[in-house]
């Protein structure tokens, strides 16, 4: 017998049971160990949350009116006509980057809208798309079930009638009342960027400081990924690109305080935004994660505000991503998803899951590599764009 | 999920025993769960079909052992063509005639192919070769000062387009690996790990700059890069990176998160290539080949006992080990045993992923996130007894149990459980000594928070080398 083994399963048995017996009694005692993500929850929207065009236009676009407050060199009145500008170009992007990923899905759907009557193969092809787009079996299954009391419900007949209420139930749940990125007045800003390794948290930084930078915030970017070779490197391309200011430290430095000396650096400044990166970690890590919170923590401390604690995910993202999101939102309460390289053959169906069970928003889309191509997640265009012929 | 899997197929054949074939309608319903826990898993869809109708054929009318429960004969059956299907061996790298041995990194981005062609040229140092890093990524800002840095700390040459600003972008990567060719005859390395910038698959124009990166180089190993949490899509990129590069093997990233890696299994399906290598962590010296039938196990939320052991050598003081195995299994392991072995287990990592990796742990145990803190609260409790109450537990009665409560900052009900648990655990390392034989699927008692003493386990591949013997594991 492998001695090893005997003496690390009585530790495992007697220390983690234990340990999990004292998760339990304390989960049932103390309400401040209730999963933050729940109380973060943005209200169910009703049938208004559904916002038309025009107005989801506004919500997306970066808190015009803040930015007209606080910007003594822009004019106010200046600060709408901006609005079609940096918008009008990027949603038609949305749908023509999703048209590559959307060619699997259509080539089902596709089929589904031919068809003059609902049957159970209907039922399995549908089901088939969705699990092929990565929602996951059980997400999958629960929206299905909804959409298949609704079929009974109002007597829908034919595959375009179904394709359209699986439309209407997957924007449902995609829809929040507010996809904006938040801004704190009266502190500096800090928008927190975590995610596991490879997702593309430094390239996201990039992109999204040089939109910040283009409706005219000051940015200070922080190089808190002290982890990965030459990511401090990586990031000072990108703020030579976006124009601003970059706050860096040793490798292997801490990164609680490349951050704290960037937000100070930012206040003494008077620049309105941190955007700190973080290195990817894999949320099962305890030790990294317990660095994230530390990280979270210190970030909060006056002068700064965390607004906005952002988690990168891949688009390729697998069932993995829901842990992925639950653990994070676990350690630093995560306020939004930045969904990357969705231009791929990726669907990123994972959302919804990450969506209805914790409740956390899909913020930001990247669909390609350049600046431009970060732009506001709209449900209504992803759905449409993966149903679409 | 389905770390309950065994525990769904118990109840699907409830009442099957003594019947000796396994019918239709019973395997039925355990191939939805099979299903179920292969798409979990991120096995592709069309995958996850012929598996199942392979699995299915083998399960219709098998027939049953009569001393064995039906359930693990199923999940039997399901691991062993997962193993199949997996391809079982590890890949053996030889090396070209005439050097340099030229590998080829490709993948998506993000997949980690710099990190990797370090950690690569790292393993091959240790097989005595002199590696070359080749960095012909020249699309990411700082990719080259990637490399250059890893290569520095394992002190492996890097040879890129020289570079006058940090993070310079632009030039000609096929030309770059041109004459890292030459390079390395003049520097006389004998492998060059060619780092390829991250693409996708379906983009036409870079698929064709890696082929003729391919072209120049005529790579002797060309390897994917993947993603361990890769979703359904890993199939259709490996399908696209194999017709433009004729693939050789899978580097298999991430796994040492809680990815189930339902995509090696896919692209090892669809591309026929074994995955070769797989990091075990984030340093760059956990690399190493990979074993395919480990993952088997994993797919199935079925526990890596091997790679358990693999760590817990790295961890553990050998001796000492032993010399407390022998304890536990004389029953004379005392709490004060248990805080010194406690210390070498926290090295292995966070417990949650250990517990993860045992099999047959019931699935209270394995679905509660233990936080490595609390162990430190169970060691407050240790603590707080005396050194006579730590090798007799018995001594602790009702007032010493209030004393160790307070001392410690718990509850004497907190106490209770350990000491409870304390004594669940002796008793199952009395059983293990008593009888190191097969009790094979003898169900225990269900609802005991701990007990994996006569739960239904899994075979575990190569436990026999091992000499493991678990109640249940065979």
């Amino acid at each position: 017998m492998e001695p090893m083994l005997i003496v690390l399963l009585a530790v495992l048995v007697l220390g983690g049971a234990t340990a999990a017996f004292l998760v339990s009694t304390r989960r049932r005692r103390g309400p401040e160990l209730e999963p933050p993500g729940r109380t973060a929850t943005l209200p169910r929207p009703g049938p208004t949350a559904t916002p038309a065009a025009g107005t989801d236009l506004a919500d997306a676009d970066l808190a015009d009116a803040d930015l007209a407050d606080v910007d003594l060199v822009e004019p106010p009145g200046e600060a709408p006509p901006a609005e079609p500008e940096v918008i009008a170009p990027v949603r038609p992007s949305f749908r023509d980057r999703l048209a590559r990923a959307r060619s699997t899905f259509s080539g089902y759907v596709g089929s589904i809208l031919g068809r003059d009557r609902i049957d159970e193969e209907t039922w399995d092809d549908l089901e088939e798309a969705l699990i092929r787009a990565d929602v996951g079996v059980g997400p999958a299954s629960e929206l299905l079930d909804s959409v298949r009391a609704r079929v009974k419900e109002e007597g829908l007949a034919d595959g375009a009638q179904l394709v359209e209420a699986v439309k209407t139930e997957m924007k449902a749940r995609l829809a929040v009342a507010d996809r904006t990125l938040a801004a704190t007045e009266g502190a500096t800003d800090v928008w927190l960027f975590v995610g596991v390794n490879g997702v593309g948290k430094t390239t996201t930084i990039g992109k999204v400081a040089k939109r910040e930078a283009e409706v005219g915030r000051t940015i200070v970017m922080a190089a808190g990924d002290t982890f990965r070779a030459a990511a401090a490197e990586q990031l000072t391309t990108w703020a030579e690109r976006a124009g601003c200011d970059i706050v860096r430290g040793a490798e292997g430095a801490d990164p609680s305080s490349i951050i704290y000396d960037a937000i100070e650096r930012a206040a003494a400044r008077g620049a309105d935004l941190v955007l700190a990166d973080t290195a990817g970690r894999l949320h099962t890590k305890s030790n990294l994660m317990e660095e994230l919170r530390k990280v979270k923590r210190v970030a909060s401390k006056p002068p700064g505000t965390v607004s906005e604690t952002l988690l990168v995910l891949d688009a390729t993202t697998g069932q993995n991503g829901l842990q992925q999101a639950r653990q994070f939102t676990d350690a630093v309460d995560v306020t939004g998803v930045v969904l990357t390289k969705l231009d791929g053959s990726a669907k990123g169906g994972i959302v919804f899951a990450i969506q209805s069970d914790l409740g956390i928003p899909v913020k930001l889309v990247g669909l390609g590599e350049t600046a431009d191509d970060l732009v506001p997640f709209d449900p209504d265009e992803f759905v449409d764009a993966l149903f679409s012929e | 999920m389905f770390d309950a899997l065994t525990d769904r197929f118990e109840g699907i054949f409830r009442g099957l025993r003594g019947r000796g074939r396994l019918g239709e309608a019973e395997v039925d319903e355990v191939l939805r769960e099979i299903r179920l826990a292969l798409l979990e898993a991120d096995v592709n869809f069309k995958v996850v079909r012929g598996l199942v109708a392979r699995i299915r054929e083998r399960c219709v009318g098998a027939e049953l052992h009569e001393a064995l429960n039906p359930a693990q004969q199923v999940i039997d059956i399901v691991h062993q063509e997962l193993i199949a299907t997996l391809g079982g061996e590890t890949i053996r790298i030889t090396f070209a005639p005439k050097p340099p041995t030229v590998v080829l990194m490709a993948g998506l981005q993000g997949s980690g192919k710099t990190t990797n062609s370090a950690k690569l040229a790292r393993w091959f140092k240790q097989q005595g070769r002199n590696p070359l890093l080749v960095g012909a990524d020249l699309q990411r800002p700082a990719a080259i000062e990637q490399l250059r840095t890893l290569g520095r700390q394992i002190d492996v040459p890097v040879v890129s387009k020289d570079l006058t600003s940090i993070g310079g972008e632009g030039g000609d990567p096929v030309e770059v690996a041109r004459r890292s060719l030459e390079e390395a005859r003049r520097l006389g390395r004998d492998v060059v790990i060619v780092d390829t910038a991250g693409r996708l698959s379906i983009d036409a124009e870079l698929m064709d700059q890696v082929r003729r990166i391919a072209e120049v180089t005529s790579p002797h190993y060309t390897f994917l890069v993947v993603d361990a949490m890769t979703g359904q899509g890993a199939v259709t990129t490996a399908e696209n990176f194999h017709a433009a590069l004729a693939l050789d093997g899978v580097i298999l990233t991430k796994l040492d998160g809680d990815a189930r890696g339902g995509a090696a299994l896919s692209v090892k399906e669809v591309v026929g290539k074994p995955i070769a290598f797989a990091p075990t962590g984030e340093k760059l010296a956990d690399f190493d080949l990979f074993h395919p039938d480990r993952l088997a196990g994993r797919i199935l939320g079925m526990g890596d006992v091997l790679t358990l052991i693999d760590r817990a050598k790295e961890a553990f003081d050998e001796d000492e080990a032993e010399a407390a195995a022998a304890k536990l299994l004389e029953g004379q392991f005392t709490f004060e045993d248990f805080l010194e072995q406690m210390q070498q287990v926290k090295k292995m990592g966070p417990l949650g992923g250990l517990i993860g990796m045992l099999p047959g742990v019931p699935k209270e145990l394995r679905n509660t996130e233990i936080d490595d803190k609390e162990l430190g609260r169970v060691e407050a409790i240790i603590h707080s007894m005396t050194l006579e109450e730590r090798r007799h537990p018995d001594l602790i009665d009702g007032s010493r149990r209030s004393r160790i409560a307070a001392g410690s900052g718990t509850d004497p009900s907190e106490v209770n459980a350990l000491l409870q648990q304390f004594r669940e655990m002796q008793k199952m390392m009395k059983r293990f000594g008593a009888t190191p034989g097969k009790r094979k699927g003898k169900k225990g008692k269900k609802g005991g928070r701990v007990t994996p003493k006569g739960r239904p386990m899994v075979s575990a591949p190569g436990l026999g080398r091992t000499e493991l013997k678990l109640p249940g594991l065979n």
